[in-house]
């Protein structure tokens, strides 16, 4: 896809607005439809059409394999990590009443943070299987 | 008219599930799986499931095509096997489908008030949101906070299949 001009324009003009739109979808989960899951997709659904127009190497350039292998296990550390949190803060474990003095607010924060996670994990998981499938 | 447009869709995934089994492209096949994803889709959403609606249209029309047409580049994209069906297969999807049908016969009917999953835990969860979490969203309350030890499980889940690729399939440049 070295000389697909057109294809090149119109992916240059829709990735930002797919990184972003995921970035809305990741933050905007509390209020509406979405979270960690569909968020993590789209921004991996930006990222690999970058690959596909522009090629792997690029793609690999902008994020190296390693660094997605060790966001996929980052991700699943800060959710059970702010699960352990919540522990040592004398709740139980994934309780984020006890993260802030406010239990509903600690709810929010806690949430926020573990959908972040699931969002890294999902994001990271989905380019490292597009590198497993690109040589 | 809701029954119509169910019917419709519903019809519309037969076709497109037969249509898959029945291609031999297998880059059309790829193509017919999105297809198939944004009409799951389309019925979450008549069943007012928006949120499970958004993440099969991003999973099942969106990914796994991209997926599945990256997997394609390596292995062709013409199925050359002979397909022919063997008695003993079929006897075995039939056996496996019938089983399938008999056990949906013990579910409760469709939008039954009165089903196990609608008076366990859901109404105390859908009561608890807005006083315990706060957040308008009740799928997020009960995803990320009620049930968060299954999501936790989840992404577990997504983690270990992608190490599981990584370490089968190999970082094919070495590096």
């Amino acid at each position: 896809m070295r000389h697909h001009h057109v294809l090149h324009v119109v992916a240059k003009m829709t990735i930002p607005l797919i990184l972003v739109f995921a970035l809305y979808v990741q933050f905007h989960g509390d209020f509406g439809p979405g979270g960690g899951f569909q968020a993590g997709v789209i921004f991996a659904a930006g990222l690999i059409l970058y690959g596909l127009v522009f090629g792997a190497d690029r793609l690999r350039r902008a994020v190296p394999a390693g660094l997605a292998g060790t966001l996929a296990a980052a991700g699943v550390l800060l959710y059970a990590g702010v699960g352990v949190a919540g522990m040592l803060l004398g709740g139980a474990f994934l309780d984020y009443g006890v993260l802030l003095p406010d239990p509903m607010a600690g709810q929010h924060l806690g949430i926020l943070l573990i959908e972040f996670g699931v969002g890294v994990t999902v994001a990271a998981v989905m380019v490292s299987l597009f590198y497993c499938f690109t040589a | 008219m809701e029954y119509l447009i169910n019917t419709v869709l519903l019809a519309l995934l037969a076709v497109t599930a037969g249509a898959i089994a029945y291609l031999r492209n297998l880059f059309a096949a790829v193509m017919l799986v999105g297809i198939y994803g944004l009409l799951t889709a389309a019925i979450f959403v008549i069943l007012d499931a928006v949120d499970v609606a958004f993440t099969e249209a991003a999973v099942g029309a969106g990914i796994s095509p991209i997926l599945m047409l990256a997997a394609l580049a390596l292995t062709g994209r013409e199925q050359t096997a002979p397909t022919s069906p063997s008695g003993a297969g079929i006897a075995i999807v039939l056996a496996t489908g019938g089983a399938l049908v008999w056990g949906t016969l013990d579910m409760p009917y469709f939008g039954d008030p009165l089903a196990p999953v609608h008076v366990h835990v859901a109404p105390r969860y859908l009561e608890g949101t807005l006083s315990e979490i706060g957040i308008p969203n009740a799928v997020t309350s009960v995803l990320a906070s009620y049930r968060g030890y299954d999501t936790l499980g989840e992404v577990f889940v997504i983690f270990t299949a992608g190490i599981g690729a990584i370490v089968l399939l190999g970082n094919r440049r070495g590096d």
